[in-house]
């Protein structure tokens, strides 16, 4: 296999199995905002603020393996 | 999808020195800021009208909004905070114009974002604390955990930017494939979900850099 083939399969691999932690995270933060909203309709206001910054910390994680493979296809140091 | 995301792409030269296009976008959309705060502080009542009123809700929601997360009066940090939030809400959803690509897609724009984040969070930190009470500060609550203070400080502003990146200029991208494959109608909806992402992320952005400064601000009193 040459080094461009297996920066694309690195690259596909990164984004598919990088996305499944970040998915299930969120979805166990949304469940739990939900039900904490449910809950306490008054508090949604608190809630939702910290839903919403902690959701982008959590994807984060995902955004980090799409920038990964972007580098494997865009900017790898190995293809000249 | 020839053009690498990484890559920006230089319109025209002054001189030596190139200019990209996100840089031009960034001077129209700051003359748009500029152009409306004047117009809207021109003529200043007690009782406001038109413009004024507007700029008026907007600064008093961002200040309330403030005024929550850092738990004192957010006056000192509002000029930054808010430009900041006005500034990345225009940039992400100037992808809506036609022809226009969002400043904040590129790396470049999201890395000077964050490195303002990063120095007026010290900036505020140190005019808060004094120089020594400051760093003191990150020798605490033992100094085992010096390293991994300073760690952490590197890694937030990293994934500041590394976010507001990702997220503005991995949606484009799905635009611009979804045009390739599908012509007319159906990148619409997506380009509506664009608008929510972008302002998501500007908010997120200013209240992560929000946080940020109130922590620094106060971190001396909980200790």
């Amino acid at each position: 296999m040459s080094i461009e083939m297996i920066s694309i399969l690195g690259a596909a691999l990164a984004v598919s199995f990088g996305a499944i932690g970040p998915a299930l995270g969120e979805g166990r933060a949304l469940a739990s905002a939900m039900d904490a909203i449910a809950r306490q309709p008054e508090a949604a206001n608190t809630l939702s603020r910290t839903l919403f910054v902690g959701l982008a910390m959590i994807e984060t994680m995902a955004i980090y393996c799409l920038v990964i493979a972007l580098l494997l296809l865009y900017a790898n140091p190995f293809v000249h | 999808m020839k053009a690498s995301p990484l890559a920006s792409h230089v319109l025209f030269h002054i001189g030596p020195v190139p200019i990209a296009s996100a840089v031009v976008v960034t001077w129209a959309l700051m003359a748009l800021l500029v152009l409306v705060s004047w117009l809207g502080t021109r003529r200043r009542a007690l009782r406001p009208a038109g413009w004024q009123n507007a700029l008026e809700l907007v600064v008093e929601t961002l200040e309330s909004q403030m005024t929550q997360i850092v738990h004192r009066d957010p006056r000192p940090y509002l000029p930054l905070l808010g430009t900041l939030f006005l500034f990345l809400a225009l940039a992400n959803l100037s992808s809506l114009l036609p022809g226009v690509s969002p400043p904040t897609a590129h790396l470049e724009t999201d890395a000077a974002l964050a490195g303002i984040v990063f120095c007026a969070v010290h900036a505020y930190g140190v005019r808060r604390h004094g120089l020594w009470e400051y760093v003191k500060g990150y020798a605490k609550p033992n100094l085992l955990l010096l390293p991994l203070n300073v760690l952490s400080e590197i890694t937030r502003t990293f994934s500041l930017m590394i976010r507001l990146f990702g997220n503005i200029m991995s949606h484009e991208m799905v635009i611009g494939v979804l045009l390739t494959l599908a012509g007319l109608l159906v990148p619409v909806p997506l380009m509506a979900l664009a608008v929510l992402i972008g302002l998501v992320q500007a908010y997120i952005f200013t209240i992560l850099a929000t946080v940020f400064i109130g922590a620094a601000v106060e971190s001396q009193e909980r200790a």
